[in-house]
């Protein structure tokens, strides 16, 4: 396998993990909030959440595109104080945390929802605060769901293409991960680097849903 | 001495809790059947559930009155809660939980440590600190969260049926440090059971809930 090869698969996964360590927090959170809060609109804030879900990638990305475009104000704001996202490294870690986000946030809703919120009331009789107890007991006690989510979102990060080769490209060396690589590779007639990208892909996923199926396993 | 009133009515669903009682004693037994609303009113008292209308008061201290619409949160009561099924944190060892609350409360240990030192002897916890609480016996495990309520000096504790999950032979190995509690710590307790005869060793007044409601009252022998 060529050292471009493994120059991608190596991009690509220091990409999808920066998106899962960077969108995790706010996954968290969100999946805190719909697991033990009720309020109006929340229907709303679930269905948004779970939009990137159902959206085609290649939409999410046009989306994203206008939205870190230089036309629109996050846009302007941004190349003001000098970031550039679109066509960066930068674009591919964003497309790859919006769509892989829904996937994370359900993950650690679905394992704080089975916390017996039992344990959090008595927390509260020993006098912690709200934020004491999701820290030192729902959280602990969520750890296998909110893992799990982490790497199912790691996976579908891995293979995101859609949204990432609209926002990114397929710039070789800059922005070129393992699925926008098949793509141009076949397209380029460069069959056998393909295949080599297909073969880490393959392993890839499978270690991480290996992972993932363990888990599910220990908690079971 | 506690000096107790509970003047609260609470509705969920087709049960009604109406409870009215004013209390002056050291501990004050709830004796009722499944479904009579004991735990419901353990709740009430410790914040977890929050009454349609009336007050509850501890001493001076107001903890929930709807016509002022004071209703203090459970970490703001002070009132120590044991459950039935104890509800050790099972992610945390027994030493873990015993001090979860004073962590919050003090900020550290050693203002405490002697009262640390003292539950650790009455209840006889030396030998579980380092265990894992999934590891523990009922009557283990009950110990343990007696002394988690305790370290946070409480100025109630509520225990809810403490000998419920424990057969015959350990229930008179357990009442005794629950009368030790008393003797020793003179903390109030609201002990709540569906055995009458258990009372009779620990209640110096007992009302006797049905339905959500009080249906009689006794001084205990």
């Amino acid at each position: 396998m060529s050292t471009e090869t493994w120059a991608i698969a190596r991009f690509t996964v220091v990409m999808a993990l920066t998106a899962i360590a960077l969108s995790l927090p706010f996954a968290i959170a969100i999946g805190w909030v719909l697991a033990r809060h009720s309020f109006p609109g929340k229907a709303l804030v679930e269905t948004v959440v779970s939009l990137p879900l159902v959206l085609p990638p290649v939409a999410t990305g046009l989306l994203l595109l206008w939205l870190f475009g230089r036309r629109s104000p996050l846009g302007q704001a941004l190349d003001a104080v000098g970031i550039e996202v679109v066509f960066t490294w930068k674009a591919v870690v964003i497309a790859m945390m919006v769509v892989s986000f829904p996937l994370v946030a359900r993950s650690v809703r679905s394992g704080i929802e089975q916390v017996d919120r039992r344990y959090e009331d008595l927390a509260a009789t020993l006098g912690a605060t709200p934020f004491r107890i999701l820290r030192t007991i729902t959280l602990p006690l969520a750890s296998r769901g909110i893992v799990a989510g982490a790497i199912l979102g790691f996976s579908r990060a891995l293979g995101e293409f859609g949204a990432t080769i609209m926002v990114a490209g397929a710039i070789p060396g800059r922005t070129q991960t393992l699925a926008v690589g098949i793509y141009t590779f076949v397209e380029t007639g460069r069959e056998e680097a393909a295949w080599g990208l297909l073969l880490l892909s393959a392993l890839l996923a499978f270690g991480a849903i290996y992972a993932s199926n363990r888990l599910v396993e220990v908690r079971a | 001495m506690i000096a107790l009133t509970i003047d609260v009515t609470l509705r969920q669903q087709a049960f009604e809790l109406h409870v009215r009682e004013t209390s002056a004693v050291e501990v004050l037994g709830v004796f009722g059947p499944s479904g009579s609303g004991k735990t419901t009113l353990l709740e009430t008292i410790a914040g977890i559930r929050t009454p349609d209308t009336g007050e509850i008061r501890v001493g001076d201290r107001v903890l929930f009155f709807a016509a002022a619409g004071i209703n203090l949160p459970a970490r703001e009561r002070h009132i120590g809660y044991v459950p039935q099924d104890a509800l050790l944190f099972p992610n945390l060892d027994v030493a873990g939980n015993i001090d979860y609350g004073v962590r919050h409360r003090h900020h550290s240990l050693a203002g405490v440590l002697p009262l640390r030192s003292t539950l650790i002897e009455i209840l006889d916890l030396g030998p579980l600190l380092e265990r894992r609480v999934q590891k523990l016996s009922g009557g283990e495990k009950q110990r343990v969260a007696i002394a988690r309520a305790l370290m946070t000096q409480p100025a109630v504790l509520l225990l809810d049926e403490p000998l419920a999950a424990v057969d015959r032979a350990r229930r008179d190995r357990i009442l005794p440090y629950i009368l030790r509690i008393r003797r020793d710590l003179h903390v109030p307790l609201v002990y709540v059971t569906h055995d009458e005869a258990e009372l009779n060793s620990i209640a110096d007044r007992v009302i006797h809930l049905e339905a959500g409601r009080v249906v009689g009252r006794s001084a205990a022998p």
